[in-house]
């Protein structure tokens, strides 16, 4: 199978208007089960090119405490992997936006990675992010997710050196992901140090066809544009969302917020251009 | 571009593994990116290290003179006479300084962080054996160690945690999930997520991704390694049975391992009832690998109980999910109720307070040795000493006299 369209597509469209994605997170489940899809849909209308939905698990090692308790909560509704299946099927009666999936390895490990790959295809969902699969044990979860045409995004972070940003090239479609610094996943007001030097070394590595999108720590739309110019095609906003709809956001003041990070995406440099 | 699938090696004798971090199926690194190269650089020092005659030569000086090794390999007799079967042997692991087998591997991996020039060393402890021998490694090789563990934990192991400070390590209280081991582990890993350039995690099982459930076992492999010398040296001959406790189950690798090979020496592995990850637990992956783990059916890792800090954790290390799939090992589980009974066993017949954690084996050691021959011998690892749980037994024992 192909890889799915709707994500290559959305970058070449994001790209034409001379723009890079905003890609936001939520937790299936949050603010409560019956309320997530109308916060998807917020999302989408505050203009969110790309976006992420998180599986929840009972041990998220990669997340700080804003992720962590979206994790409980949603776990604590009885959300599992399946009630993500169906709200990916219900929000893709309306939406062809791109759908990534965020989940750490163990609930595939558990259903099995090929009907995992299956019913994430069934579904209508279009790539997988497993924050805790490194490209070493990734040779199956790469096989099926091809056979089932799932973007495969791998991490590159400041530790990874040149020579394995190569390697994970040969894993990944779709986009590599970024982690802009040390740290688990949490919201800052600052750009981090490490993340101008990593961008300038990583983008020249990639092949054409690999977008490369950063995360972890991006809260403002200063933050969102300094990347952009140094040549992201993406952004990725996950804990700065979650903690405003963990305090009662409504979707209309979500999406108020994501147009101001929006605005951040539409800069892209000349030089890339 | 395509993914090269590894060619399908032949199969190495289980002395041999782990091959590519993997026990068989079981294993790995199954960790966030970032954690991948201080991984591969761990596993290269430590083959380097291994080899070193300086550094070999410093581990075993600090074992002896410092830790007080090797330990005797004590002949049960009243506890012998009461099983009325097979002779009951016991290797003395509390008589470890800190009390416990922990320092075998905290005083190895502790000279490996210095190796790396790492000075900032954390841990994650469940009974606080763990963190008590790491506070000790560091302070005896000038480190500087900051030990995560469970509120639960603190609560019900406050001399280990008065202990830990007094040792000069600093203890983090975890608030998250069951506040017990597990969610301790899961802070320390968080932890070096954010300070992997100058911080060396100190895992204290022989669980975690590769290469810690190899380095831990190999650290741990004095415990097998003695009692066959020993045993050999006063009875000429190897055991039947070897006991050990499984938690996450580096006492209980450190024991079988040495004997691997001796395909007549059979290896028991008593689990906690209430944690027992090989006994009913199923495939999947915790804290970087892959192993049995007690999940729900969707993949959510379930919380667990045990009268033993030590034994409460959710997965198991690999290798025993290894020995446990191929039949090398077998794996029971001991109640609460019957790991008291052991406690009470041994203090009133061999005058010795076990942990909870090694009353479980012994339990169960005493439990086989009634329906063996008495011309077979078993040896029960005595993991570690009982001060630490006085106030858990005495309090079962005050339920127990006013039901």
């Amino acid at each position: 199978m192909i890889l799915t369209q709707r994500l290559s597509k959305r970058f070449e469209e994001v790209h034409s208007r001379r723009e890079a994605a905003l890609i936001g997170y939520l937790m299936v489940g949050e603010p409560e089960l019956s309320r997530t899809l109308d916060y998807i849909r917020a999302l989408e209308s505050g203009g969110v090119d790309i976006v992420e939905l998180g599986v929840p698990f009972t041990d998220p090692i990669a997340d700080g405490p804003i992720l962590q308790a979206a994790h409980s909560r949603a776990l604590g509704q009885g959300v599992n992997i399946h009630t993500v299946f169906q709200v990916v099927r219900e929000l893709r009666k309306s939406s062809e936006i791109p759908i990534l999936l965020v989940t750490y390895y163990n609930p595939i490990c558990r259903l099995g990675e090929e009907p995992f790959a299956r019913r994430c295809s069934e579904a209508g969902v279009d790539g997988v992010i497993i924050p805790d699969l490194p490209i070493e044990e990734a040779v199956s979860w790469v096989n099926q997710a091809r056979k089932y045409g799932l973007a495969r995004v791998f991490f590159v972070t400041p530790e990874t050196d040149n020579e394995r940003v190569q390697k994970i090239c040969e894993y990944a479609s779709g986009f590599v992901y970024l982690v802009s610094r040390y740290g688990t996943t949490g919201p800052s007001e600052t750009l981090a140090p490490t993340v101008l030097p990593l961008l300038e070394r990583v983008k020249p590595l990639l092949p054409g066809d690999l977008k490369l999108a950063v995360g972890f720590g991006f809260s403002t739309r200063t933050q969102i544009e300094l990347v952009v110019r140094a040549g992201a095609d993406g952004v990725i906003v996950a804990s700065a969302l979650a903690v405003r709809v963990a305090e009662g956001a409504s979707p209309e003041a979500l999406a108020e917020y994501i147009r101001e990070l929006k605005a951040g995406t539409k800069h892209i440099s000349s030089q890339i251009l | 571009m395509a993914v090269k699938m590894p060619a399908k090696p032949s199969t190495p004798r289980l002395s041999e593994l782990p091959v590519d971090g993997h026990f068989g199926e079981f294993g790995g690194q199954f960790v966030p990116e970032i954690l991948v190269p201080a991984l591969k650089e761990l596993e290269r020092v430590y083959k380097e290290m291994s080899v070193r005659f300086d550094f070999q030569s410093e581990l075993k000086a600090l074992r002896a003179d410092y830790g007080g090794r090797p330990t005797p390999l004590y002949f049960a007799k009243r506890l012998t006479e009461y099983a009325n079967g097979a002779r009951i042997f016991l290797k003395r692991e509390d008589l470890v300084h800190g009390g416990a087998h922990a320092l075998n591997n905290a005083l190895g991996q502790a000279l490996l962080a210095r190796a790396m020039g790492k000075r900032r060393v954390i841990a994650e402890t469940g009974s606080g054996q763990h963190g008590v021998a790491v506070a000790m490694a560091c302070a005896v090789l000038g480190l500087h160690a900051e030990i995560y563990m469970g509120v639960r934990d603190i609560e019900r192991q406050k001399m280990n945690v008065q202990r830990i400070q007094l040792l000069g390590a600093t203890v983090h209280p975890v608030t998250t999930g069951s506040q017990t081991l597990k969610d301790a582990m899961n802070e320390a890993l968080r932890d070096w997520v954010t300070n992997v350039p100058t911080t060396y995690y100190l895992i204290g099982s022989a669980v975690g991704p590769h290469p810690y459930p190899m380095i831990v076992r190999d650290f741990q492999r004095v415990i097998g390694d003695e009692i066959k010398g020993q045993l050999l040296r006063r009875e000429q001959r190897l055991p039947d049975l070897l006991v050990a406790c499984v938690g996450g189950g580096s006492n209980a690798i450190g024991t079988f391992y040495p004997f691997v090979n001796d395909e007549k020496v059979r290896f028991l592995g008593v689990e906690s009832g209430g944690a027992a990850a090989l006994c009913h637990g199923s495939i999947g992956v915790l804290h970087g690998a892959k192993t049995f783990v007690l999940q729900d059916e969707h993949g959510s890792i379930s919380e667990t109980y045990s009268v033993a800090a030590g034994l409460n954790y959710p997965a198991v290390g690999p290798e025993h999910a290894f020995y446990k799939k191929l039949g090398r090992a077998e794996y029971i589980t001991v109640s609460d109720q019957e790991a008291l009974e052991g406690f009470r066993l041994l203090a009133r017949f061999e005058g010795i307070l076990p942990s909870l954690e090694a009353a479980h084996a012994l339990y169960a050691g005493v439990q086989h040795a009634q329906r063996m021959k008495r011309d077979q011998i078993v040896v029960i690892t005595l993991s570690g000493r009982g001060e630490k749980d006085l106030e858990t037994v005495v309090h079962h024992d005050t339920h127990a006299a006013l039901e």
